[in-house]
């Protein structure tokens, strides 16, 4: 399968195979008025398989949101067909408006004005809580 | 400015200091009777509550404070629709204080982010409540003399119990603490507390389903209801709801100097032939809660 190279833009590799359509979710690319390649499952000498995201366009994306599906990501930015930057993802102490808090008695479930906002409290095993009830999110949900 | 939405919002310094002042309000009373003169506590319970607002209103009026508020959504502004957020901002221009319970989790951390003056979540759900384990707290000391080297049985409804939850998360800070997890296998307490909270501290405990089996160990025994309302299914309710009720004879093997502890109300959990016993410490509890809630008025109001 051949995509082309971009000119402009950003390359999100090495994201965890199958993780890729969460992460085209979560960063809101059906709605940006550019092209977007996701591929899926490719070969990867590094991790197996891997799933890519190519955005060509010098839209802004959330770095927060690469961090919270998956910190082993990587982030390329290509100007003028070049990679002028490489960028290591890290996982965000705060996610603000990326999930939503799934417990029903959560004063969020009933002022949707609130911004949901989670902060991660176990790094090790990347565990992020509501700040206003303290319910875990599970990863993608 | 502090307000108090967690118990974990406060040090074990700070706890041991509302302690000694609320030792020190039962000693002298007369010294405290006008600290809180001219300020005004908002008590904004957005569900019903007997025992906790009467609490915070007669703590407020024992420090020669005054009171003012609502004790249900349907006489304030929530039933408008108004957010939170805007009743916090709004009682800030009336009150030196608020005092906030609401049926959804997280409404009194919402306010504290709001308002401009302190919020003490008196209730939020099934989440905290932080000013009972505040209570259990001054009980447990007065009781007991401190909280290091005690055995606690917490028994009942130990996966819903919020009561529970906290104070095992404030003592878990102590040493030498022993906790005895006493429930049916339905209602056992989760596993994110005994990972997170009792494993973390190097807490000793154990589970048991048989309450008489190690009563002759405990200290401490915090009984506690089974609620109704955390139950999807009646059913489940109706076959758990009786599984340990606390008879004089099933302190026969008990510590003479055994403390019978419950956050209250009680169904039948605890027989009221038990009142009369000296160990019987769970109306103790109440009026230390008001004490506490005095010391905590005290603390935030920075009189």
């Amino acid at each position: 399968m051949n995509i082309d190279s971009i000119t402009n833009g950003i390359v999100i590799d090495h994201i965890t195979a199958g993780r890729g359509m969460l992460l085209y979710d979560l960063l809101g690319l059906n709605n940006k008025d550019c092209s977007v390649a996701l591929i899926m499952r490719v070969n990867s000498r590094k991790c197996g398989k891997k799933d890519i995201i190519k955005i060509d366009s010098n839209i802004s994306v959330d770095f927060d949101v690469i961090g919270y599906v998956d910190p082993n990501a990587t982030v390329n930015i290509i100007r003028d067909g070049k990679l002028i930057e490489k960028r290591n993802i890290e996982l965000p102490e705060k996610l603000t408006n990326v999930i939503k808090c799934k417990n029903p008695r959560c004063i969020t479930s009933v002022e949707q004005e609130l911004d949901n906002i989670f902060k991660l409290t176990d790094k090790e095993n990347m565990v992020y809580r509501c700040i206003y009830c303290e319910t875990k999110a599970k990863i993608g949900k | 400015m502090r307000s108090l939405i967690d118990i974990l919002d406060f040090t074990t310094e700070e706890l041991d200091q509302l302690i000694s002042v609320a030792n020190d309000i039962i000693a002298n009373p007369q010294k405290y009777s006008e600290k809180c003169k001219g300020k005004k506590l908002a008590t904004l319970f957005f569900e019903p509550s007997t025992r906790t607002r009467l609490s915070f209103e007669a703590a407020m009026y024992e420090l020669g404070g005054n009171v003012l508020g609502f004790s249900e959504a349907n006489s304030s502004s929530a039933a408008k629709g108004e957010s939170v957020a805007d009743t916090a901002k709004t009682v800030s221009c009336y009150a030196d204080i608020i005092a906030m319970r609401h049926p959804k989790e997280g409404a009194p951390y919402v306010a504290s982010l709001n308002a401009s003056i302190p919020v003490i979540n008196a209730g939020d759900g099934g989440h905290n409540h932080p000013t009972q384990t505040l209570a259990d707290l001054l009980t447990i000391y007065r009781e007991k003399g401190g909280f290091n080297n005690l055995t606690i049985g917490f028994c009942g409804d130990l996966k819903f119990g919020r009561t529970v939850h906290s104070l095992i998360n404030a003592l878990a800070r102590y040493s030498g603490i022993k906790v005895v997890l006493i429930s049916p296998k339905e209602l056992m307490l989760p596993g994110y507390v005994k990972t997170d909270v009792l494993e973390k501290n190097n807490i000793s405990y154990t589970e048991t389903t048989d309450l008489e089996e190690v009563m002759p160990q405990l200290d401490i025994l915090y009984m506690t209801r089974v609620q109704r309302e955390r139950f999807f299914n009646e059913e489940d309710y109706l076959r758990l709801k009786d599984s340990y009720v606390l008879t004089p004879d099933k302190l026969n093997e008990a510590k003479s100097d055994l403390s019978i502890m419950h956050p209250l109300p009680r169904v039948n959990e605890i027989s009221v032939a038990i009142d009369d016993d000296p160990r019987a410490c769970y109306f103790k509890q109440v009026l230390n809660g008001k004490y506490m809630r005095m010391a905590l008025i005290l603390k935030l109001l920075e009189v």
